[in-house]
């Protein structure tokens, strides 16, 4: 290896603002009727926008983040496997799942911070879609134990199982259509179920506030193609999150906007997220949640994780341009201006989100990933065989083939993202250790 | 120059002296609870016995589980420590030129190293929290059959049929093995089974990162009769097995030692 160099830090000056922003759009949810407003639960991938329609005080929980955040705190998250299993549900299952549920069955609610609130707020109704198997009995489920606790809450869930597109292949109209018309139908149910008027022009801000957000973390992700990289990926982890808590709301678009601004600086300055970076690695699927500690690890091998095709493409919209690069997906000229506009342009936008190729064409996702691989000179891939989530993980093991024969190191490691039972740091940790003394890297720093 | 490897691994530590490349020493002892006194025991009785002190010795490489244990805590005083990845390839590069493949099969783990020049390590694949396929799971076994677990191997070789294993892990292979019991099936045909259920364990396992010619087996189950042939068979491919396969690891670090810039 050649001698290491040491590149000047800086801690993010947004870092608090994104703290802030999390902490009180969990408290939001909280206490939302205390503010005279609702609340609705469902998936990051939901079509957000849509219920955004009802109002400025509306305020959703998204399930996978909240599933997340219950994993970093790994007493509360154990509780909630307990009561999940005493329930008679199996560890099997998605662990976010789980740990969703474990909270409602406990009756907690946990903030960012780690305060348990006693009495896990009950939504007022449930908008979801179904993107993998798990997803929509996810909220069948919630449905039936909050049945349990006294309240009946109405559930929509749109199926999206309409395929991934081919690089630029356009997706076919009846496909856009078919998603369309039940969201159109999803508006007409939330004024039913809610008894509030639905505002098409507070649809239009939330469609073109989604369509920015994730464009605008596009970008940001470009950026990491910076040596030295300005964001690692645990930097990331609680800056991408915004994008599946609120990519509608534009506290997002302001503040992806406000990150894009400061990452431009860094990488004009050449401030590093690692200051011994000379290794770059990515990695794939949700991480292990409870063991972040293990990027810390890599660093002292001088390994910087610069994303992976999970932190860039569960938020970010990308687009193969026609020299074969990948890069940030082109926002439409005109913002919508009728709710026609609005749901066609926010069905055609998601269909084209990156993680769908997970789900429909490993071959594509491979494809991706080498391009980060070329693009962002990375010189290992990390992928997670992650037991949690089976809508993520699957193809994984396709994806590595793949990626041997193009020439890449990859280290493969087994987990879960939700239930640290299922995750052994220390034989990780050693195994990554001979993968990293496999390709000439040896410790820098204790 | 003088260098040293220790291999501190799950159940045995193992100690190699190079002196100007060749073997001056070898010596092994069980890991007791305290895994730093085991090491320092057997450290410094093999000094003791080629007539050295620590200060002779250029550079001292640990490896295995337990290496951070020695890393530099006397007597041992490791100055490095590498994975037993790197220890392995280096090691079976050195007896035997021609390896592209490494499959050591110690009491905790299984791994495969796909060697590429000078003993480097292209790619590997270590066995994930499973017992069914090392050392450990045989001496189980033997338990549950009643026999000393070095006469394992030799009783499988008496065999005469072949009973399959259905069974993917060590806890209810354990429950297997005494239905078997029970069935009035041989100890010879059990023990065979055994050996074949551990072989097509580390078999896929190796077949993960491809196996190519010539393909070198190490670690303590490599002393294990029983094993080899139904490796080959699972393999379809001839397995050579170096003299004092468990030293492997030790002597790849030694050698580690006394390549680096400052050995």
């Amino acid at each position: 290896m050649t001698e290491t160099k040491e590149y000047p830090t800086e801690l993010l000056k947004c870092w608090d603002e994104a703290k802030d922003l999390r902490k009180s759009y969990y408290e939001d949810y909280l206490r939302a009727h205390e503010k005279g407003g609702i609340r609705w639960a469902g998936g990051a991938w939901a079509f957000s926008s849509i219920p955004a329609g009802l109002g400025e005080d509306v305020y959703c929980v998204t399930g996978e983040p909240y599933g997340a955040t219950v994993a970093f705190f790994k007493d509360f998250a154990a509780q909630c496997h307990d009561a999940v299993e005493a329930a008679g549900f199996p560890r099997t299952l998605c662990a976010y799942m789980r740990n969703y549920w474990g909270s409602i069955l406990l009756d907690k609610f946990i903030l960012t911070d780690g305060t348990v609130v006693e009495g896990a707020p009950i939504p007022d109704f449930i908008w979801q879609d179904h993107i993998c198997c798990s997803h929509g009995k996810w909220y069948q489920v919630v449905k039936w134990l909050e049945k349990k606790r006294g309240k009946e809450v109405p559930m929509y869930c749109v199926d999206v199982s309409v395929g991934y597109p081919s690089p630029n292949e356009k997706i076919e109209d009846y496909k856009v259509n078919y998603i369309i018309q039940q969201l159109d139908d999803g508006i007409n149910w939330l004024e039913k179920v809610t008894g509030r008027e639905y505002n098409d022009k507070l649809l239009c801000e939330a469609v073109w506030n989604e369509m920015k957000a994730t464009s605008v973390w596009a970008e940001i992700c470009s950026l990491n193609k910076a040596i030295p990289a300005p964001l690692d990926e645990k930097s990331m982890y609680s800056l991408y999150v915004m994008g599946t808590l609120m990519k509608h709301r534009p506290e997002c678009v302001a503040f992806y906007e406000t990150l894009r601004d400061e990452i431009r600086d860094r990488v004009k300055r050449g401030i590093a997220a690692t200051p011994y970076e000379r290794f770059r690695v990515i990695t794939d699927t949700q991480p292990p949640w409870g063991f972040l500690k293990i990027f810390r690890e890599m660093e002292k091998y001088g390994v910087v994780s610069l994303g992976s095709l999970y932190t860039f493409g569960l938020i970010g919209m990308w687009e193969f341009k026609s020299d074969g690069t990948w890069a940030p997906k082109t926002l439409p000229k005109k913002k919508p201006k009728t709710r026609e506009e609005a749901l066609r342009a926010i069905v055609e936008w998601t269909l084209h989100k990156p993680e769908w190729a997970h789900f429909y064409k490993p071959e594509l996702k491979t494809q991706m990933i080498k391009n980060i691989v070329d693009q962002w000179k990375v010189d290992a891939v990390l992928l997670h065989y992650n037991r949690g989530c089976e809508g993520l993980s699957v193809h994984i093991a396709e994806n590595r083939l793949g990626l041997l024969e193009a020439g890449v190191p990859v280290f493969p490691f087994e987990g879960n993202m939700g239930d640290e039972r299922e995750f052994d740091f220390a034989g990780t940790m050693a195994r990554l250790t001979a993968f990293f003394e496999s390709v000439g890297l040896k410790k820098i720093t204790e | 120059m003088i260098t040293a490897g220790i291999d501190v691994g799950a159940k045995f530590v193992k100690v190699v002296v190079l002196k100007d490349g060749e073997i001056l020493e070898r010596a092994k002892a069980l890991v007791g609870f305290d895994v730093l006194k085991s090491a320092s025991d057997l450290f410094e009785s093999t000094l003791k016995k080629t007539g050295l002190s620590r200060s002779d010795i250029k550079k001292v490489v640990a490896t295995g589980m337990g290496r951070e244990t020695v890393h530099g805590k006397p007597p041992v005083n490791a100055e490095e420590v590498v994975s037993e990845v790197v220890a392995d390839a280096k090691g079976a590069f050195r007896l035997v030129p021609t390896v592209k493949t490494v499959i050591d099969v110690g009491a905790e783990e299984g791994r495969g190293v796909k060697v590429g020049p000078n003993g480097t390590v292209k790619d590997f694949v270590i066995n994930e929290r499973c017992a069914a396929g090392a050392g450990t799971f045989v001496e189980a076994m033997a338990r549950a059959l009643e026999v000393r677990v070095e006469d394992m191997g030799p009783l499988a070789l008496k065999s005469t049929q072949v009973i399959p294993m259905n069974a993917q892990c060590c806890v209810f292979a354990e429950s297997e093995v005494v239905t078997l019991i029970h069935s009035k099936v041989s100890k010879e045909d059990v023990s065979r089974a055994i050996h074949d259920a551990i072989a097509s364990r580390i078999g896929s396992m190796v077949l993960r990162v491809g196996v190519e010619k010539d393909v070198v087996l190490i670690g303590g189950v490599a002393l294990n009769p029983g094993f080899l042939p139904p490796l080959k068979k699972e393999l379809n491919a001839d397995v050579i097995v170096p003299e004092y396969p468990e030293y492997v690891g030790a002597l790849g670090a030694a050698i580690i030692a006394s390549e680096s810039k400052e050995g």
